[in-house]
């Protein structure tokens, strides 16, 4: 899977072969750069050259089809983090949808300031994390990046750009919100950002021991840190099931730095410290390499301990240090499978994580965390619930239909799938999942009734016709 | 489209009643499968292979297909697409074997097997890979046989169709480069099946599930060529090379 620059100039003639971060099924694409100046008239070329539609791509972290679009046309709009205008008084900032938040970092870190969400890796686009509505560690108290999103620029498929907020076109705002990028090109936003005295996070660990332990203390404790998520070890079996390292914390105070950081307190570096080349043969990850990691990372983990200061690459975005890390995974590429399952049903969780850990499907990072409210976007994943995040080789014999089975565990436990991650799922399971649909739907055909904005994502789940 | 396991949701079957096309739409029924098109001369053949396959969730419908109407197969395919969207993966399975020594006795007959051998299959690729090319992706399989890889003299009209067929499929896959859609093409061997009932099976004989297995498992690890069974690649390797002399003298049926 080759993604090449795009082309200063749009350019209708070649295709360019487009997958998620999984590197599974791929489509081939027309991808064309663009600007806030150019996308509407790419767009307008695009209704012209075929029936297959246009979409915009961020930094295509998305796992699955979501940012591919196969046969139409893809648009990378680019960005300019420097460019960002920060409201000191309101705490808010009008930043370009097509930065990416590795650049917006640097410019507004040491500036005291940090995003309302962060996901896993700092490699999206503000555009991206829109159209996803990404949460971070923070979901139980502070909700999804929807939440903090004050006002969208939205370009429409007649080519004219809407103004939206929670207040002005509510129905179009919170379609946006999570709406996979199928109701428009986000252009620009104003979101809230977050006031942080430094440029460090104060940590605490704990280790549990098995799955029991691990609910009990984060239902019990997470709602005392701005932070929290689980590690679970998916290849402890048995009494062991469900082990987990639970790591929680928040930005650190000025007063809570040691004197030689206080010198610096919002100093901010994120770079790689190594890289995996372009050709990964056979896959890296296997059930073998898997069990040893986990096994060291558990053991490598403190039982307990408290206030460890740590900086916000190593705190919120570990794997990013690793350039290209999907590329372990050799030529099958793999799957993450994303899940929410509501508050009350853990008995189904409980289920879902015997099945993986008895499978021997090895998964390298399995992430459990609890979520709070959920917002008013239709198709936005979160909810009051827990969510189980797994990344498993796509090559895994018999995964497909462990999953499938799986899928059906979760839906009749009133949860759903996270559609930024899946790359697998039915449209079933979708209608069932995200019980909204047609409400979204309708939005959707109202302000795009040709079906202009179409993904592979789109059509393979019945998002659009 | 289809999922990142290769599960595709669409599948269209040109040749319906064809037994090793149908195990390989057997083999490509999972959760994910949506639709499938049974396309063949009198969809009234297909009735029970519908019944079979429609369970699950599966609409599965029989259409008529005339492999010699090349001049309709753009149309044809312009109308399944409206019917059922995107092409995920597509057989060309139709084909007939014929008697070499009817094709002797009549010439015609040779021309009309060989118009649905070859031409038919060109014109409906041609038209499936241009709407491969359209939609980015997809994946057509062809099932040549190894009968085109050295032609015998038992069955030389059969086999030189299926040389013209497996160049064909190899170019058009080649054609297809970066365009996101694959071409695959199948070399069974003898396959046990109602196409050579009463015929006195080869050496490596397969079954039609046999074959599907390996066209399945091609598909899912993106392959382009597959033998089925996959020895018959290496059979063929020497076959292909032997002296004509010594290759007239083998008892090859």
């Amino acid at each position: 899977m080759t993604e090449t620059a795009p082309d200063t100039a749009p350019d209708l003639s070649r295709m360019t072969t487009l997958s998620g971060w999984g590197r599974t099924a791929p489509s081939a694409a027309y991808l064309v750069a663009v600007d806030v100046d150019t996308v509407a008239d790419t767009v307008s070329m695009a209704q012209k050259a075929s029936d297959r539609g246009a979409l915009a791509r961020g930094l295509g972290r998305s796992y699955g089809d979501a940012a591919q679009n196969g046969g139409g046309v893809v648009m990378r709009l680019d960005g300019v983090a420097d460019a960002v205008v920060i409201d000191d008084v309101a705490h808010t900032m009008r930043v370009g949808a097509g930065v990416s938040v590795d650049d917006l970092l640097r410019v507004i870190v040491p500036r005291g300031y940090f995003m309302p969400v962060t996901a896993g890796t700092r490699f999206i686009t503000i555009g991206g994390a829109i159209a996803s509505d990404i949460h971070g560690k923070n979901h139980h108290g502070e909700g999804s990046f929807g939440n903090h999103v004050i006002e969208i620029s939205l370009l429409l498929a007649d080519g004219s750009v809407a103004v939206i907020s929670p207040t002005v076109r509510p129905d179009l705002f919170w379609a946006t919100i999570g709406g996979m990028g199928l109701t428009g090109v986000i252009l620009e936003c104003v979101i809230r950002v977050l006031p942080i005295e430094t440029s460090r996070c104060i940590v605490d660990t704990m280790r549990a021991d098995d799955l029991d332990h691990i609910l009990a203390e984060m239902e019990e404790g997470d709602d005392r840190y701005r932070y929290a998520v689980a590690w679970i070890d998916l290849m402890a079996k048995g009494r062991h099931l469900g082990r987990s390292i639970l790591s929680r914390g928040d930005h650190a105070r000025l007063d809570q730095l040691s004197d030689s950081a206080r010198r610096a307190p919002r100093e901010y570096h994120a770079g790689l410290i190594a890289s995996v080349p372009p050709i990964v043969p056979v896959s890296a990850m296997n059930r073998a390499s898997i069990r040893v990691f986990n096994e060291l990372w558990f053991r490598k983990a403190p039982k307990l301990r408290n206030n460890e200061i740590q900086s916000i690459p190593e705190y919120f975005h570990p794997l990013d240090m690793i350039g290209a890390w999907n590329r372990m995974y050799g030529p099958h590429g793999f799957v993450q499978y994303q899940i929410l399952v509501p508050y009350g049903e853990e008995r189904a969780l409980r289920v879902v994580i015997e099945r993986l850990a008895s499978s021997g499907a090895a998964s390298f990072v399995t992430v459990l965390k609890r979520f709070g409210a959920a917002n008013p976007a239709p198709l936005s994943f979160p909810a009051p619930g827990w969510t189980l995040t797994l990344d498993i080789p796509a090559g895994t014999r018999g995964l497909s239909s462990m999953l499938h089975e799986l899928d059906h565990v979760v839906l009749d436990a009133g949860g759903r799938h996270y559609m930024a991650k899946d790359s697998h799922t039915t449209p079933a399971a979708i209608r069932r999942g995200y019980p909204r649909l047609a409400e979204w739907q309708a939005v959707r055909n109202s302000v795009d009734p040709d079906g202009v904005w179409q993904s592979d994502l789109g059509r393979r789940l019945g998002l659009i016709d | 489209m289809q999922n990142s396991f290769g599960e595709p949701q669409t599948v269209l079957l040109l040749g319906g009643t064809s037994d090793i096309g149908l195990a390989i739409v057997r083999r490509l029924v999972t959760p994910t499968l949506q639709r499938v098109v049974l396309a063949c001369r009198n969809p009234a053949d297909a009735a029970a292979a519908v019944a079979d396959l429609a369970v699950g969730g599966v609409t599965v419908t029989a259409v008529g297909f005339d492999a010699v109407d090349s001049a309709g197969h753009s149309a044809f395919v312009d109308d399944i697409v409206e019917q059922v969207g995107d092409l995920d993966v597509v057989v060309i399975a139709f084909g007939v074997l014929g008697e070499q020594a009817d094709f002797d006795d009549d010439p015609g007959a040779a021309a009309r097997a060989v118009t649905v051998n070859y031409t038919g299959a060109v014109s409906i690729g041609l038209a499936v890979a241009k709407q491969l090319r359209k939609q980015g992706h997809g994946h057509l399989v062809v099932l040549s046989s190894v009968a085109g890889e050295r032609v015998r003299a038992s069955n030389f009209v059969y086999g030189s169709s299926k040389a013209g067929l497996d160049g064909f499929a190899q170019g058009l896959g080649d054609s297809l480069e970066g365009s996101g859609a694959s071409v695959l093409v199948v070399r069974p061997g003898f396959v046990h099946s109602s196409m050579t009932e009463g015929m006195k099976a080869t050496p490596f004989a397969s079954t039609p599930e046999g074959v599907a297995e390996v066209t399945v498992k091609a598909l899912r690890s993106g392959r382009r060529t597959a033998w089925a069974p996959g020895i018959l690649r290496y059979v063929f390797m020497i076959l292909r090379h032997l002296p004509g002399p010594v290759f007239r003298r083998l008892p090859l049926g």
